[in-house]
């Protein structure tokens, strides 16, 4: 099977790029796909950090762009994962450092060794965010229920249809999927939040999964585990569904409803 | 001063006289009576000579007696087309350029072929926030979505098949009679001949229904279909 590359990406920043990379590698790696995530935020490294494996890395991307390391001395292997990798950027460097040659070069390297290839973008629409969805077959846009998040995304998507590899060489378009995080449904009820149907209608693209607010997502990326390996946690289920969508599988929407108020609550009035 | 403003392309009209044509009697006098209908567009009018299918003219001395007959009836030859090698040298020896041939065939005055009526242009995905579709000199279709941040301009009508939350700008280059036609209307402006409204200019009763708007007494007018 010839290696996939997804790229995770938003236009907008902070709506869970790193922990929707994270998450969706863990979980691919979790289904017996040999997965590796690859950090695009050169400069702002996070996607270590989120991986718990900050303090492993010896080179990095660049390093590998550059020829200074090869693939297998910078490729550091998930301790809880046997198919899992991660591919850690650098810190000291900004995104000029992304030169197209030297990422096609590491892209074709890494399709020999895996069958899909995570790329978590930046935010932005700058030549980091660019460099990381040009090579990309299917996108992932990861979009929060809010105005400016589904602008940056409508915006995203319509790069993606312009500016990607597969655009320029008039090929296939880049499949992508709408995966909608920080998802509150109590919110949504009272109209402080665009419901999933107000997302879908103005991006028209098909929706992969709605990851729901969930205080797991903060204390999983401060303990570097992917959500998904918290199996007690909403978000990780959710991620875990989202996943399972995108391998094929059809999964009912969990978590879009707002839950019932418990017996004490609506005993004793709004708290 | 960079080097690319001394050398600058510009495309002129140049009349074409084909050189068999100054052997018949009477074409002096033709000619003469033409630009007497019109001197002074004439005037000083740059000239290429046609030399498709004359052998002679191999001396730069002839071509010369030709800038003079036209100089005469108030032409100037600057150059000639469709020569053969001997006769390009002789005309290169008289001071003239060698025009390339054009699809005119040579005729005194070729009238240009009509130029294809554009095309209605149709666009059939969503047009994103970012993205700018213009329709030069036609109608614009889209059958989709335009989302907030999103422009479309059309010389002509536009009609969007979906909802338009984006900005629509018709009759582009003036044309007053062009229409927008929309099945809902958010839109973050509306613009027919320069004339527009804002999004908060528009009508509430309009608002996300399906409408049509055209403009009247230089008034936008917005109905609902």
């Amino acid at each position: 099977m010839l290696a996939k590359v997804i790229v995770v990406t938003s236009g907008k920043g902070g709506v869970g790029k790193t922990t929707t990379s994270a998450a969706l590698a863990a979980g691919l790696a979790l289904r017996g796909h040999k997965t590796v995530v690859i950090d695009f935020d050169v400069g702002l490294r996070n996607l270590d950090l989120v991986m718990g494996c900050e303090r492993r890395v010896v080179f990095d991307f660049i390093n590998v762009i550059n020829g200074d390391a090869n693939l297998n001395q910078a490729l550091i292997k998930d301790k809880r994962h046997d198919n899992l990798f991660i591919f850690p950027t650098s810190q000291t460097r900004d995104k000029n450092a992304l030169k197209r040659e030297g990422v096609e070069r590491v892209m074709e390297e890494l399709k020999q060794q895996f069958e899909y290839i995570i790329c978590d973008s930046p935010a932005g629409i700058e030549h980091g965010a660019i460099t990381a969805l040009y090579f990309a077959d299917s996108a992932i846009i990861v979009t929060n229920p809010e105005v400016s998040s589904v602008r940056d995304s409508d915006r995203i998507i319509g790069i993606l249809a312009s500016k990607s590899r597969r655009a320029e060489r008039n090929e296939s378009a880049v499949e992508v999927h709408l995966l909608l995080t920080r998802y509150d449904p109590g919110r949504v009820a009272k109209g402080e939040m665009l419901a999933v149907d107000d997302v879908k209608e103005i991006l028209s693209i098909p929706l992969l999964g709605v990851i729901p607010e969930s205080e797991s997502v903060l204390r999983a990326s401060n303990t570097g585990t992917p959500v998904v390996f918290d199996e007690d946690s909403p978000a990780g289920r959710a991620y875990v569904d989202a996943v399972a969508r995108f391998l094929g599988e059809q999964r009912e929407m969990r978590f879009v409803k707002p839950e019932r108020r418990s017996f004490f609550r609506a005993l004793f009035g709004r708290a | 001063m960079a080097a690319g403003n001394l050398v600058q392309g510009a495309l002129f009209t140049v009349m074409v006289v084909r050189a068999a044509s100054l052997r018949e009697p009477a074409f002096e006098h033709e000619l003469a009576q033409q630009i007497g209908r019109s001197p002074r567009f004439f005037q000083n009018a740059p000239v290429v000579l046609d030399l498709r299918g004359v052998e002679n003219l191999t001396e730069a001395a002839e071509f010369d007696s030709i800038k003079h007959t036209l100089r005469e009836l108030t032409l100037t030859l600057v150059g000639v087309q469709n020569a053969q090698p001997a006769q390009l040298e002789a005309a290169a020896a008289a001071g003239l350029a060698s025009f390339a041939p054009t699809a005119g065939g040579g005729q005194a005055r070729s009238s240009a072929a009509a130029p294809p009526a554009p095309k209605t242009r149709i666009v059939t995905e969503p047009v994103r926030s970012g993205t700018q579709i213009y329709a030069r000199g036609s109608d614009l279709v889209v059958t989709a979505a335009v989302s907030p941040g999103a422009e479309l301009v059309a010389d002509g009508n536009i009609h969007v098949y979906g909802a338009l939350r984006g900005r629509a700008l018709a009759g582009a280059n003036g044309d007053a009679t062009a229409r927008i036609f929309c099945t809902r209307l958010d839109a973050e402006l509306v613009s027919i001949a320069g004339r527009y409204l804002i999004s908060e200019q528009l009508p509430a009763g309009v608002q996300s229904t399906p409408v049509q708007i055209a403009l009247v007494d230089d008034q936008l007018t917005i109905t609902r279909n």
